[in-house]
């Protein structure tokens, strides 16, 4: 049950990861279905409102907002939550939330948790450290099941099995159920109603008998200290309200400031992920209830690179994502090359963004992401939150480049340029100084019509994956410069 | 445990070192341009479009009035085959009267276990509000809804809306007349999935069989 989660490390950079899936074509015909059937949903179901430029510009306001004043805001929620009823736990990286969460569960004395989808949780690798400590976490979600199952990494934020297709399904439900619990029925079919009874037969029994359940949320509201789970199929409701205990680890940019604002966010995400006017089911708790619902209620607040991402004021505006996965689903890197190669749990547009910002520019594949994008901007287009993604991506590209001043684990520090794009720098300075110089540009344009004939068809040493993919420039017998010298333009 | 607290807090407060020290938080501005509700409507369209909703996303709607109400459940129940229906505490009572003598009416105790629910075949609820614009019925735990877990083990909910009284339009609108202190279901259709190939497949976890049954005017029991 290794490796559902993952931390990533040692990850290849996008590209390589990139050029292996793009030859997987069982991959690319089932993201090519997937993504296509539901970006032409997804704009039915916007067209529907007449004012969704409006609600768009709302909910990147009210994001804003509780951003700019993101200290105030957690600490009303701490307010509100505690008051009824719930205890408020505060992490600030990873391992300080997998700590608080594993005492939670080990003080119930129960060594299993029944889980709601969650991406913070998948981010942090609870998964992992429960089992670490001999607590079996099960995924409940239908799409973390296949991923949970097939040994798998999810690929996509919304649907993290979207690289699967029916028949694949099928084969996993029946290699592995039967060793985490009720085995798939005899002569199950990949009929996609039948493998969702066969997911509902399965978790059953888990969900009856869970003690302990472990979610994140959609939002939290600093007002109300009410949480919300947006969700689909009823796993989120038996996680949320069967167990006795329940903790839920949520991102610090997940809090609203107002009950009135989720009138915005209830209209958006919905619609944006699933394409639906709403989602089957929308869970709303506040603290505990008297004998509805889990006795304690723990809430987990996760912080593990997101105020160094607030310290970006242009990369900020990644904190304002709802995780609808909009962006993934237009975006034609995305399509082509998969989940798996962004090397994170946040893949596509947004992953592009967020990764390198949460987890910083050192390792090989966060220092490629930005550069995963043709810069199309469609992901803009659709972010229900308008996220200036390429905005991001620009300014992240410059900063991988040059370096510069950063902040990581809340500390000030400058990083070098990256490794890989020295080469690019001393071209870049060679061609000020030439150009700064005309002299000597015309004393090099020169040599090199002189010796056109020997020129090769691609770039020696560090230049030669550059020219792998284009044709270099034919260098003219005469530039332009002395051809204007000697002639003035053909006056002469 | 403070530890984390203040760590979090001061790192915030340092990212945030661009943002004018004056600044409060409504000093963002937030343009609520957008609508109330989408469009003009009667109070009957506004029904019908909840109803044109709630089918759309596979729930079963029916349209009686409230002196027919008992009938219809106990023909609904008996259609489903269902020998026994989970009851809220404040149900009204005349809502099961026809039903009462041919099925099994098992109150919500909270010393019962999710598995003797699993063991029950229906559940009949009212609800807090609905909404015409997304098909989406509201429970918040009321007398006449009960625990949230009564509606969700139990694979067939009937549930039971006011007309036009418990219908708002918009979502915004049911914002408005919700308590956000009470444990709420937002419900829109039965249980489903778009996991697999991000097509949708109703059935998963949740009830199976959703109905939806509007009533008119005042029903029984109501006083």
């Amino acid at each position: 049950m290794s490796g559902t989660s993952g931390t990533y490390l040692g990850m290849p950079a996008f590209p390589a990861a990139a050029r292996d899936a793009v030859r997987n074509e069982t991959l690319r015909g089932n993201l090519r279905h997937a993504t296509h059937t539901i970006r032409d949903k997804r704009a039915k179901a916007v067209a529907e409102l007449d004012d969704w430029a409006r609600l768009r510009a709302a909910g990147r306001d009210v994001k804003e907002r509780t951003l700019r004043h993101l200290d105030h805001y957690l600490v009303q929620l701490e307010e509100s939550v505690t008051a009824a009823g719930g205890t408020v736990h505060w992490a600030a990286d990873a391992g300080e939330a997998n700590r608080i969460v594993t005492g939670l569960v080990k003080r119930t004395g129960r060594s299993e948790v029944v889980k709601v989808k969650s991406m913070a949780t998948q981010e942090i690798g609870l998964n992992e450290a429960l089992e670490a400590e001999g607590i079996r976490a099960y995924e409940t979600d239908l799409a973390e099941l296949i991923v949970q199952l097939g040994d798998d990494r999810p690929s996509h934020i919304l649907v993290p099995a979207i690289h699967r297709n029916r028949g694949e399904i099928r084969d996993i439900f029946r290699a592995e159920m039967g060793s985490w619990g009720r085995a798939a029925p005899a002569g199950l079919s990949d009929d996609p109603a039948e493998l969702a009874e066969a997911a509902r037969v399965h978790l059953r029994e888990k969900f009856l008998r869970a003690e302990v359940g472990i979610s994140g949320a959609n939002f939290m509201v600093a007002e109300t200290g009410t949480l919300v789970v947006v969700e689909s199929e009823g796993n989120g409701r038996m996680c949320l309200t069967l167990p006795e205990t329940l903790i839920s680890v949520v991102g610090i940019e997940k809090v609203v400031p107002t009950w009135r604002d989720l009138e915005v966010f209830l209209q958006t995400l919905p619609r944006s992920s699933t394409a639906e006017r709403m989602n089957p089911y929308t869970s709303m708790w506040t603290g505990t209830t008297d004998s509805d619902g889990p006795r304690a209620f723990h809430l987990v607040l996760l912080d593990n690179g997101r105020t160094d991402t607030l310290a970006d004021e242009v990369g900020r505006q990644a904190l304002r994502c709802i995780r609808c996965s909009a962006c993934l689903n237009v975006c034609p890197v995305y399509e082509r090359a998969g989940g798996h190669a962004y090397g994170s749990v946040y893949p596509g547009p947004i992953g592009a963004i967020l990764s390198p910002q949460l987890r910083g520019i050192a390792s090989e594949v966060d220092a490629s992401l930005p550069y995963a994008s043709s810069l199309c901007g469609a992901c803009y287009d659709v972010c229900p939150v308008a996220i200036d993604i390429p905005e991001v991506l620009v300014h992240l590209r410059e900063r991988v480049v040059e370096g510069g001043e950063v902040t990581r684990n809340g500390e000030r520090v400058t990083i070098k340029p990256a490794k890989g794009h020295r080469g690019e720098r001393a071209v870049m300075r060679a061609a000020r100084w030439a150009l700064d110089h005309p002299g000597a540009l015309r004393a090099g344009q020169r040599l090199a019509s002189r010796t056109r004939r020997i020129h090769p068809k691609r770039l020696p040493g560090p230049g030669r994956a550059w020219s792998d993919t284009r044709a270099l420039p034919e260098v003219p017998a005469e530039s332009f410069r002395h051809w204007w010298q000697r002639t003035r333009g053909g006056a002469r | 445990m403070s530890s984390g607290r203040e760590r979090v807090l001061a790192r915030v407060r340092r990212a945030l070192a661009d943002v004018p020290r004056d600044e409060r938080p409504q000093d963002v501005r937030v343009e609520r341009g957008y609508l109330r509700v989408h469009g003009d409507r009667t109070t009957a369209r506004t029904v019908d479009l909840l109803a044109e909703n709630l089918a759309d996303y596979r729930a079963l709607v029916h349209r009686v009035d409230a002196a027919e109400l008992p009938q219809l459940l106990k023909r609904l129940l008996a259609a489903h085959g269902s020998r026994s229906v989970l009851v809220p505490p404040g149900l009204p009572p005349g809502w099961l009267a026809a039903a009462d003598p041919v099925l099994a009416l098992v109150p919500d105790r909270e010393a019962d276990t999710a598995y003797a629910l699993d063991a029950v075949d229906s559940v009949v609820t009212g609800c807090a509000v609905a909404i015409a614009e997304t098909g989406t019925i509201v429970l918040d735990g009321g007398p006449d809804q009960g625990r949230r877990r009564i509606t969700l083990v139990p694979d067939h909910h009937l549930c039971v809306v006011r007309v036009p009284d418990q219908v708002v339009g918009s979502v915004p609108q049911a914002l408005e007349r919700l308590a956000p202190g009470r444990p709420q279901t937002w419900i829109s259709g039965p249980s489903a999935t778009s996991d697999i190939e991000l097509n949708r497949v109703e059935g998963v976890h949740g009830p199976r069989t959703l109905e939806v049954i509007l009533v008119d005017g005042r029903t029984e029991g109501q006083g």
